[in-house]
């Protein structure tokens, strides 16, 4: 517990160590408040769900930007040395990274919540929704996590962990698109239906918390974090 | 303190170390002597955790590294090849990160202590990245230090430094030397006979040789006595030509003697015999001595070893 703490809060002070943690959260909150901004008045009533469902391709930009330097950095420097030489347990190193890798993606939403409110002010917002809404971005978000975070350990070059992780990231979001599973019939489009990041993310920001994608989503990221033990542990 | 037990290490199909066994005792500074890619590093980050051997055991302070690895890596204080730190911390972060992450109690006072010790409390607020190699050095040694452990463990400490730093890292090297355990590997030979008091030789993962420095120098003597004398160059060769214990000789006249050296019969110290030799002669003396082999010379002789014993 004392070595995810230790690992945890350097981790998350060097987000915001560099001026690469303020400006990540600035871009990200100006493009969402943008976006939102841009069709507000358009919008029939108060409702929040416009936001959510540009949360995808945004996370799939964003994200790899905040897990691409958790592994790559320290094996640039070499410093993946000194933390194996630390009295610390492989686990105890990843989660405490993952923790803050998530922390970090959670002020970003935090930072969001000035939408809620306008709009509760402004209309009869459907505060339940908003609240599964959350729950959905930050589950979708900590998944994107746990993907970028393990293929960050397969480089020593930030820009290439990027790369790769919104790459994958994207894959797994466009195989849950109308237009591929179209393609598909019986079994494998359910099977792509049921692997994609979307198809799940979509139905908990309808309102709906199925505990099915809890479940899914929760599986995938200790399945990301379990393979990024096994990368770790084998390479040694 | 430290037992390292049959150690073989492979990357994929290429061997790195193959059957490593040695002791360092309490107390002594052992040297861990090779050139490049002979396998030291990947010894000592065996010793250290960061690899693990494909076969073979590490004992530290009698427990087995695989399996308490967190009692081991408490004893042990490491300071890896090329010396990697975070550049983007200060020495103050870096040191308060590594102090929480060993759950290190009274972490201001051990803190105040190693800043004291390695000196560095000038650069303590400055981004390690900005710092000089010397400083980045002793930022590293802190970092070792810091939980006060029994044994130090140092790969190439003095690489990459100019030479007033490495006569300042050698220095704090013997000072810690005085309470520390320490295991320190580097390619420079007259650095493991400055600092260590044991030396181990290691040759493509394999250890080639291992004693007190001034054992190891004169075992690998070269033969190979060489002698200037004063006195009339037809006459020393006559002379010599009938020296029993003379296997062959060359000789040269110079402005100063005549310089020369020549081989013995037996493998044992002659320049006793050959001193008598040249006052019973009459041939003044000037200069006589058998050349201790720098460390090049010493691998070429255990190559060459390597190669007889298999032909």
């Amino acid at each position: 517990m004392k070595g995810i703490k230790a690992i945890f809060v350097k981790e998350f002070l060097s987000y915001f160590n560099s001026t690469i943690g303020y400006l990540w959260l600035v871009v990200f909150i100006g493009l969402n408040f943008w976006l939102f901004f841009r069709g507000f008045f358009l919008m029939p009533e108060a409702d929040l769900r416009p936001m959510f469902s540009m949360f995808p391709v945004l996370f799939i930009i964003f994200i790899p930007a905040i897990t691409m330097r958790l592994w790559a950095e320290e094996k640039k420097l070499g410093t993946l040395e000194i933390l194996f030489s630390l009295p610390l347990r492989t686990e105890e190193i990843i989660l405490g990274k993952f923790l803050a890798a998530v922390s970090f993606f959670g002020i970003s939403l935090l930072l969001t919540f000035p939408l809620p409110f306008i709009l509760s002010f402004l209309g009869n917002l459907d505060w339940g929704s908003v609240i599964s809404g959350y729950i959905g971005s930050f589950l979708f978000g900590s998944t994107l996590i746990s993907l970028g975070m393990f293929l960050s350990g397969f480089t020593r070059n930030q820009i290439v962990a990027f790369i790769l992780a919104a790459s994958l990231s994207f894959l797994l979001y466009i195989i849950g698109e109308e237009v591929i599973l179209s393609f598909l019939t019986g079994f494998w489009a359910d099977f792509f239906s049921t692997l994609s990041v979307k198809t799940h993310f979509e139905s908990i920001v309808r309102g709906v918390i199925d505990l099915r994608d809890i479940v899914y989503y929760l599986s995938f990221i200790i399945f990301f974090i379990y393979a990024n033990y096994l990368h770790l542990e084998v390479a040694r | 303190m430290i037992e390292v037990i049959n150690l073989y290490k492979y990357y994929g199909e290429e061997p790195a170390i193959q059957g490593i066994s040695f002791n360092v005792e309490k107390g002594e500074i052992l040297g861990f002597l090779g050139p490049n890619g002979a396998g030291k590093t990947t010894t000592l980050r065996i010793i250290t955790g960061y690899l693990y051997p494909t076969k073979g055991e590490v004992l530290i302070d009698g427990k087995k590294l695989t399996q308490d690895p967190l009692y081991c890596k408490k004893k042990l204080g490491y300071l890896p090849e090329d010396n990697p730190l975070y550049t983007d911390l200060t020495p103050r972060e870096y040191l308060t990160f590594c102090a929480n992450a060993r759950g290190i109690e009274e972490k201001k006072k051990k803190l105040d202590e190693v800043m004291e010790k390695t000196q560095i409390k000038e650069v303590w607020e400055k981004p390690i990245g900005e710092l000089s190699k010397g400083y980045r050095q002793r930022v590293g040694i802190a970092q070792a230090l810091l939980h006060d452990p029994d044994v130090l463990i140092m790969d190439e400490p003095t690489t990459g430094l100019d030479p007033v730093q490495i006569i300042e890292i050698r220095n704090l090297i013997k000072e810690l030397s005085k309470e520390k355990t320490i295991l320190l590997s580097t390619h420079i030979l007259p650095e493991v006979e400055m600092l260590a008091s044991r030396v181990i030789i290691i040759h493509k993962g394999i250890i080639r040789a291992e004693g007190k420095p001034y054992e190891l120098s004169r075992k690998f003597k070269s033969k190979e006595i060489y002698f200037v004398l004063k006195g009339d160059e037809k006459e020393i060769r006559e002379k010599i030509n009938k020296l029993d214990f003379v296997a062959s000789y060359e000789i040269e006249k110079k402005e100063d003697g005549i310089h020369g050296k020549f081989i013995p019969k037996e493998n044992d110290d002659v320049r006793e015999k050959f001193a008598k030799f040249a006052y019973e002669n009459k041939f003044l003396i000037l200069e006589l001595y058998s050349k201790s082999l720098g460390l090049e010379e010493i691998f070429i002789e255990l190559t060459k070893e390597e190669k007889s014993e298999r032909n």
